[in-house]
């Protein structure tokens, strides 16, 4: 299968949606002319012209409610904010309007709205240009979280999202945008809501990992082999809806399991993770679940500090490791 | 225009354009640096706004504060900052003003009434109106000035902040910098209207448009709004008519210009324009013009090598400092 980065898988699923659904549009600041900032749309402009590749002004309360009001009344709008540090900025409109239009309606609201928000540390942005907001909007019903790790996934997931009934915040980390993966050219590939994927067989340990996690947690079980661990590696792809029988079976069959994201330790998508094995699956566990994520301090500018704060391979290579030191 | 220097003493002149100096040398020595690997983080930098960095700082007193933006070397300088302390941070060093944390985005410095740059446009407008709330419920003198660009009045926090400020009357300065982009895209793409000033009207207060390449006129013009500020009369919307002459950041392909604008713009460039006019009045020679121009370079070698032999911090130091000291001021 041929290759493509994680940002041309993107752009391949907004691409042929709006070439299939004239009512699929995109809208944002810089997504134009400047083909975004992560350069996701470069190029799109040309072919879709600026009524669906719509630049707007620095107005996040404006894009998200617009799409809100859009996605009702009949359009597909898939809108992108350009940093998840900003959806705070848009906030009322995502957890007050987005999530429970259809509920508040009696179900008359379908709200086929996609929100594109990048997540994630790019290096040296400081604490206003490197949060990982997944798990903010987990504690929110009406709203599903999407979090893919890999270009395919990226591609389905994204489609998926655009051809559903429902609105979505769509989080693309800025560190997988240049990966690249197998990708399929089918245009009629997507990928569903609420299954997650085994991206690695192994028996010993469950690591489940969360956007970027996952390919530092592929690094990790990759080390932990030539020890003679035998990790088996789980993306849930998406954090709402939870594929919770992927994981338990998981568990079923290691006993031990490691939750790891960028999101900071406290109150992340581990913790709902975690609950939920508690809840449903502590009888296959032989030890204490453990959660790797940033520590519980916003992130520095200093790459000292940064990547003291943030968790990296080693971080889930020595959680796996604790279960034979215990 | 001899006229119109006579009213500005000898030490005012050469202090406003060391000062322009500084902020355009201090870019070009960041922009350096960043390439030969000192500086870590994106820098966006101010270079082409020297004259209403400059301009409306000079006109405030150094009990009063500032807000300012991702944009904000040039205000951090005219404010006081001090070059190497910035260097340092721009350099992620403990030494830096906030100890490395921050970076470019986040330079603060509370003794100096800077109250921060800001990673969120449009954010540190609210900040501004509360510091003149407090300035207000104090009785005191004193006023605070936000810093924002054309991008920033289309955010829900411009006009929130905006509406506060006139029904209060607080002594705040809402101080736009029209550089004519937001990103990547024109303001004419980003508002109806090319006048910015005119949003004070529907919140009661009045809205000036001023040359932000005239340091003088830019001077003038926020001078008086403190005025009224102080006087207890209410905030002003000043609109300074700008450009930048860099990319949105360093690195920025700049497809977006349009054609002829910036060569246009760089007639005004209003580092030349300020040392022309020092020169034609007959108060400065070139000689003394090139004293300041030679102490701001010995400046900023200064500051680059402190920044660069400063100590970075250790990797201990990012668990403090989260919250107060009640609880030790340590992470929970
Ligand atoms: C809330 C928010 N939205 C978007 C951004 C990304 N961003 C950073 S600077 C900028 C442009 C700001 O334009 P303007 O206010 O005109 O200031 P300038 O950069 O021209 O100085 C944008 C969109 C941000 N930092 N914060
Ligand atoms: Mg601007």
């Amino acid at each position: 299968m041929r290759e493509l980065t994680y940002s041309e898988a993107i752009r391949e699923a907004l691409v042929e949606e709006m070439r299939r659904d004239a009512n699929v549009f995109l809208m944002g600041e810089d997504v134009g002319t400047f083909g975004g900032v992560w350069g996701v749309s470069h190029g799109m402009l040309d072919e879709f012209g600026p009524e669906r590749v719509r630049d707007t002004p620095i107005s996040e309360i404006a894009i998200v409610g617009a799409g809100l009001g859009a996605a009702m009344m009949g359009m597909r709008p898939v809108v992108e904010i350009m940093f998840g540090d900003f959806l705070m900025c848009a906030g009322d409109q995502i957890v007050n309007q987005v999530a429970k239009a259809r509920f508040m309606s009696g179900g008359k609201a379908d709200v086929p709205l996609t929100i594109r928000v990048t997540s994630g540390a790019p290096g040296s942005a400081a604490a206003q240009h490197s949060q990982s907001p997944e798990s903010w909007f987990m504690n929110i019903p009406g709203i599903k979280i999407v979090a893919p790790a890999l270009p395919a996934d990226a591609k389905g997931l994204l489609k998926t999202a655009i051809r559903g009934e429902d609105p979505v915040l769509f989080f693309e980390h800025k560190m997988l945008y240049a990966e690249k993966g197998p990708v399929p050219d089918d245009a009629d590939f997507t990928v569903p809501f609420g299954v997650a994927s085994v991206v690695r067989e192994g028996v010993d340990v469950t690591v489940v990992g969360v956007g970027n996690m996952v390919l530092k947690a592929l690094k990790a079980a990759a080390q932990l082999a030539e020890q003679g661990i035998r990790v088996e590696v789980i993306d849930p792809r998406t954090l709402v809806p939870l594929d919770k029988e992927t994981l338990i079976r998981s568990v079923q069959k290691t006993s031990r399991v490691v939750i790891a994201h960028e999101a900071h330790l406290r109150s992340g998508p581990a913790a709902e993770i975690a609950a939920v094995l508690a809840e449903e699956a502590i009888e296959y566990l032989d030890g204490p679940i453990v959660r790797v994520g940033a520590k519980n301090v916003p992130l520095p500018y200093s790459p000292i500090l940064e990547q003291f704060v943030l968790p990296d391979v080693s971080d889930i290579v020595a959680a796996v490791a604790s279960f034979w030191k215990r | 225009m001899i006229d119109e220097l006579r009213q500005y003493s000898q030490e005012f002149l050469a202090s406003l354009y060391r000062r322009m100096v500084l902020v355009r040398e201090f870019e070009l020595r960041a922009i350096e640096e960043r390439r030969g690997g000192l500086i870590p983080g994106f820098i966006h930098s101010c270079v082409g706004q020297e004259a209403s960095a400059v301009g409306a700082t000079a006109a405030l007193r150094e009990d009063d504060v500032i807000t300012s933006t991702h944009r904000g070397h040039g205000h951090l300088l005219g404010k006081g900052g001090a070059p190497q302390y910035m260097m340092a941070e721009l350099a992620a060093r403990s030494s830096g003003y906030c100890l490395g944390r921050g970076g470019s985005l986040h330079i603060s410095d509370f003794d100096l009434g800077i109250l921060g740059a800001n990673g969120i446009v449009g954010g540190g407008i609210p900040i501004a109106v509360g510091a003149a709330l407090a300035f207000q419920m104090q009785h005191s003198s004193r006023v605070a000035l936000a810093f924002f660009g054309d991008g920033a009045v289309n955010e829900g926090a411009f006009h929130e902040a905006a509406n506060l400020a006139g029904l209060w009357a607080l002594p705040v300065i809402l101080f736009c910098e029209n550089n004519l982009y937001g990103e990547g895209t024109p303001q004419d793409r980003q508002a109806p209207i090319a006048d910015l000033a005119k949003r004070a009207e529907s919140y009661g207060f009045p809205g000036v448009i001023v040359d932000g390449n005239d340091v003088l006129a830019v001077y003038a013009t926020v001078k008086a709004a403190v005025s009224r500020a102080r006087a207890g009369e209410g905030p002003t919307l000043v609109e300074a008519k700008t450009y930048r002459f860099r990319g949105h950041y360093e690195g920025d392909p700049q497809v977006y210009r349009k054609p002829g604008e910036m060569e246009s713009w760089r007639q005004r460039d209003p580092v030349p324009a300020f040392r022309q006019r020092l020169l034609t009045s007959g108060r400065f020679d070139e000689a003394a013009l090139k004293v300041l121009e030679q102490g701001v370079q010995a400046e900023l070698d200064e500051a680059v090598a402190f920044a660069a032999a400063a100590p970075y911090p250790e990797v201990g130091e990012a668990l403090s400092g989260v919250y107060g000291e009640t609880h030790g001021g340590l992470v929970f």
